[in-house]
């Protein structure tokens, strides 16, 4: 890698108001005012948002794919923590 | 108690066969990464340097409707080759050392583009048949195993559909016009029709990666197989213009159910491949001219940016 690669930026777009800002991809940018005209530019050249978030890719922490199964696992024998787990008499109503 | 040797491999496969996207941080087979880097890459770099053909027609567009058109195709490829590169990305390959390997000519591109745009009707004709093609090798990498590409490859598809029509509405203007107009069509679909049929790349017996490249699900038809649907697909479009595809060897087949067509000239593939095409340098050179010309603004950007954090910094200080 050369010293003038710009750094890499992690691009959110929120397709229309009242939605969450959801992941689209990546870019490189100088600063982060280029990355937003870049992301507009690259990402949303049909409408496809009205609100663009920016973060640079090396502050973005993710877990480890690798612990998925011990990191997830106490959620698991948790079954009473979904409603379908409660039997509710046919008469009552609007529950 | 036997130690179990889990093997990574075999899970691996078993996520593939299972229909299981692989992300960035999974483990993959360092053989899964490098094919992918390289076919990821090598189409980047495609429709990076496919903007010049037809960059090459913005300024003699015949009219402002059409110029606004071409425009936004370009500037679609643009993005593709973006949204390409991001992918490669995240397996760990550098932007910098991908184009540096396309402009030392090291990495491949679609053989498509060393071909030269001479007349109007080109520009019907590349949107027409080579996004044509291109949207057939495009459309089944949307499942492809690795979980960037596919979405890459999702936004692609949806924008290569216009590409293509507004090919076709070119060539149905022009052979719907003066005789001069249609010969124009004819003229250009005479030299695009081969080059096309070679960008599904070279015969299955000549494609000894593919079996892998199934099994891994990076690529979900062969070339054989794709060549077969895309001359199906076309030649009924041709009829409809009024165009006669260049094959002698072109029938129906009424038992498969498809069209029997012509040998490809495989030795001109390979040859301009190799580098020795009729536009390979011009390509190359003016991808390479962009680059170097570019570097002061990508250096001040940088500097710049710099100096005003910098700055920031010291006024929260
Ligand atoms: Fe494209
Ligand atoms: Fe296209």
């Amino acid at each position: 890698m050369n010293q003038s690669e710009w750094p890499l930026w992690e691009v959110f777009i929120r397709s229309k108001q009242g939605l969450d800002h959801k992941h689209v991809g990546s870019l490189h940018a100088a600063d982060a005012t280029m990355a937003i005209q870049n992301a507009r530019d690259v990402y949303t050249r049909r409408l496809e948002g009205i609100s663009i978030w920016v973060v640079e890719s090396q502050h973005v922490h993710a877990s480890n794919p690798d612990d998925a199964e011990a990191f997830y696992d106490p959620a698991n024998d948790k079954v009473y923590r979904h409603p379908t787990f409660y039997q509710v008499p046919d008469s009552i109503k609007h529950m | 108690m036997e130690t179990v040797e889990i093997n990574l491999e075999e899970q691996f496969q078993a996520r593939i066969d299972a229909d299981i996207r692989i992300e960035p941080k999974d483990w993959m087979p360092d053989a899964y990464r490098k094919t992918l880097i390289r076919q990821i890459s090598q189409h980047a770099h495609s429709e990076l340097v496919g903007m010049l053909p037809e960059g090459n027609w913005i300024t003699r567009a015949p009219s402002l409707k059409r110029k606004s058109i071409l425009l936004s195709k370009v500037q679609d490829e643009a993005g593709h080759g973006l949204y390409l590169y991001s992918a490669a990305e995240t397996l760990g390959a550098s932007r910098d050392q991908m184009l540096a390997d396309l402009h030392s000519g090291k990495a491949k591109y679609s053989s498509i583009f060393n071909y030269p745009t001479l007349s109007w009707a080109d520009m019907g004709t590349v949107g027409w048949l080579v996004d044509g093609a291109a949207i057939l090798n495009q459309v089944p990498l949307c499942r492809t195993s690795y979980g960037p590409y596919a979405r890459a490859m999702v936004r692609v598809c949806k924008e290569e559909s216009f590409h293509q029509r507004q090919g076709f509405e070119i060539m149905q203007t022009l052979c719907e016009g003066a005789p001069e107009q249609k010969a124009m069509a004819q003229e250009a679909l005479n030299r695009w029709w081969w080059p096309t049929l070679m960008m599904f790349g070279p015969k299955d017996a000549d494609s000894p990666n593919t079996e892998q490249s199934m099994k891994w699900r990076i690529k979900r038809f062969t070339n054989d197989e794709l060549r077969q649907k895309f001359v199906d697909m076309m030649v009924p479009q041709a009829e409809f213009l009024g165009l006669t595809v260049p094959d002698p060897a072109l029938k129906w087949n009424e038992t498969k159910q498809g069209y029997d067509f012509g040998e490809v000239n495989w030795e001109e593939f390979w040859n301009v491949v190799k580098g020795n095409g009729m536009c390979n340098k011009d390509r190359l050179g003016a991808r390479v001219k962009a680059h170097e010309e570019g570097a002061w603004v990508r250096e001040a950007a940088l500097a710049h940016a710099k100096k005003r954090a910098a700055k920031a910094e010291t006024q929260a200080a």
